[in-house]
């Protein structure tokens, strides 16, 4: 018993992990039609630029702000340059564009910083706290709380202002956002920056616990493009119980079957979505127009 | 559009290449390159008819790589089978694997797609990992010779490794393209075109969808699975990467790089990709932005490739 809940514990921070990458890629995905595979760079920018601005020397707090204003910037930049451009080009050549800019971040970042392995201090302390016979992490409570926060604050994003209406409008359909008044290209511009700070921050929070280096994107992509599925792809409540869910489930399949392919449930899990539900827990069934 | 005479034009641009590349090698080193790229062509080539005949597309093609090198590296070990054919063992397993995975997953479009045989790809290369005791783990395992370039040297030819392989993966890739143009135009060519305009139309006039879209992965998959055979022969060691999800982009870049329609394009594709790390040996650290930075502009500025867009340039200019 206490053994299942020290898996639920550690499942719940990595699915909370996924939750806001999958969250990232519901935006992004949502306003433009683009599934972005770079989302995972995001996160692993988030930890690698804290990291550098805090030996920097600036204070943990204001290099974390730093980390995620920087991500944001480059979510933009990668909108402007790279999505727009291409704009209704086919699927195939959006993903190799987005793979690509992945590639680029990743080997940008190797350059500037470097090949190790980083962290920086947990916010509150490396103390376990003691639960039922279980332990987690005060960092752990920060990254679950952190996908809550963040899922709360665009659930009132989207439902309670102007700019978020704007959004879920382009979403729904961009000709008739557009002919209503609605920029729908700031709108991208604005999900992009969005989901990059998302992805940042969750870098952010995760890093104590995970550690950081250039290469834990791609990872981290994968997964959270199968919670993201998962749950429905384009829902948020979906991208945040996907994102959990496969959390737990990993670190079920770690501790009672094999540890060594735990990494693999994700990829079980989107082919067992595909085949039996392709709309996932939350989606709708699609129909196609001819 | 593509005539039979330019199926043959474009056949024998290939052979001349091929045959007459090796003039201008200044070392043996080239011919070890030169095999590396008819390797990573061939598997291109399959991916042409996939993405480019019957519009459909894979980011796990590498994992029927990874069974066909590891078909290679195993049937001679434990099933004390000839490396030769070793390679069709690999085929005939990619090819039943294709038709298993493939009929559930091609119902699938886009992103959902991509995604699916993304997950199949690296669900095998991660076995390939972990069943240590089988494949040796993310070590790998070495290789059997092929045995083939001791029989031509006891005949009285004398080939160097380099150049055994430069032969072999040319004479197999020109095949290879001469199956898939000949496959353009045949009946299933053109109902695989015509599902790729539009699945409605071509179903309306009674192309059978699912069927020609199996038929195209079922191919596609054969055609990796002996491009990753070939590569582990002739290296004579194979580690997972072959199944990689890295190995799997590599392939589609190719594809879409050199123009997905066309087979010589795709092994323009091919041929830049797998020089583009030898280039910038000197400058290793940079690899990465480069190849990234490469994939998004060409995607961007060319995005029907490289060839086609050369090809469109030359003609307009003829005009």
């Amino acid at each position: 018993m206490d053994a299942l809940l020290q898996f639920i514990f550690s499942g719940m921070t990595v699915g909370a992990v996924y939750a806001l990458v999958a969250l990232g890629f519901t935006i992004i995905y949502n306003a433009s039609d683009v599934v972005n595979f770079a989302q995972g760079e995001f996160v692993m920018l988030g930890g690698m630029i804290t990291v550098f601005a805090h030996q920097a020397g600036l204070p943990l707090p204001l290099a974390a702000v730093l980390a995620i204003l920087a991500t944001a910037a480059l979510g933009v930049a990668l909108n402007k340059l790279a999505i727009e451009p291409a704009r209704g080009a086919p699927v195939v050549s959006l993903i190799i564009i987005t793979i690509g800019a992945s590639i680029l971040i990743r080997g940008a970042t190797q350059l500037i910083f470097d090949k190790q392995l980083h962290r920086f201090p947990s916010f509150s302390g490396d103390d376990p706290i003691r639960v039922m016979g279980a332990t987690i992490l005060p960092q752990s409570l920060w990254v679950i709380g952190g996908a809550v926060a963040v899922f709360v604050a665009l659930w009132l994003f989207f439902t309670r202002t102007l700019t978020g209406k704007a959004v879920l409008a382009t979403a729904n359909n961009r000709v008739a956002a557009q002919l209503v008044g609605i920029n729908t290209g700031w709108v991208m511009t604005l999900s992009f920056g969005l989901s990059a700070a998302i992805g940042a921050l969750a870098g952010v929070l995760v890093t104590p616990i995970t550690l950081v280096s250039y290469d834990v994107g791609v990872a981290l992509a994968l997964k959270g493009f199968a919670a993201a599925m998962l749950g429905g792809m384009g829902n948020p409540k979906g991208a945040l119980l996907g994102g959990l869910l496969l959390g737990l489930l990993e670190a079920l399949t770690a501790g009672y079957l094999s540890s060594q392919y735990k990494d693999a449930v994700a990829f079980i899990v989107i082919l067992g979505v595909l085949f039996v539900m392709p709309q996932g827990i939350f989606g709708h069934k699609s129909t196609e127009r001819v | 559009m593509m005539t039979a005479r330019g199926k043959w034009t474009q056949l024998a641009v290939l052979a001349l290449v091929i045959a007459l590349l090796p003039l201008f090698f200044p070392s043996g080193y080239y011919y070890r390159v030169g095999a590396l790229i008819f390797v990573n062509a061939l598997s291109v080539v399959g991916l042409v008819i996939l993405i480019g005949y019957a519009g459909q597309i894979s980011l796990g093609h590498a994992g029927f790589a990874g069974i066909g090198a590891y078909a290679c590296a195993l049937a001679p070990e434990h099933l004390g089978l000839h490396p030769g054919l070793a390679v069709i063992l690999g085929a005939v397993v990619s090819g039943i694997m294709a038709l298993l995975i493939g009929r559930p997953i091609l119902r699938l479009k886009g992103y959902y797609l991509a995604v699916a045989t993304l997950g199949f790809g690296i669900l095998v290369s991660m076995v390939l990992t972990n069943e240590r005791a089988l494949t040796g783990g993310p070590d790998g395992m070495s290789v059997e010779d092929l045995g083939l370039r001791a029989l031509l040297r006891d005949l009285g030819w004398r080939l160097s490794g380099g150049e055994f392989w430069y032969g072999v993966s040319g004479f197999v890739l020109l095949i290879g393209a001469w199956l898939a143009l000949n496959l353009f135009d045949s009946p299933t060519g053109r109902a695989m075109r015509a599902l790729h305009g539009s699945e409605v139309a071509a179903s309306t006039v009674g192309v059978d969808v699912a069927r020609q879209k199996l038929r195209a992965f079922v191919i596609s998959a054969v055609y990796a699975s002996v491009a990753g055979s070939l590569l582990a022969l002739q290296n004579g060691y194979i580690t997972p990467d072959v199944a990689g999800f890295m190995h799997s982009i590599e392939m589609v870049t190719m594809a879409v790089l050199g123009g997905v329609g066309s087979v010589l394009g795709a092994t323009l594709g091919a041929a830049i990709l797998t020089l583009l790390p030898q280039v910038l040996t000197v400058f290793a650290e940079y690899e990465q932005l480069v190849l990234g930075a490469v994939m998004i502009v060409v995607m961007i500025f060319l995005p029907q490739g490289l060839l086609p867009s050369i090809a469109r340039r030359i003609r307009g200019r003829g005009e």
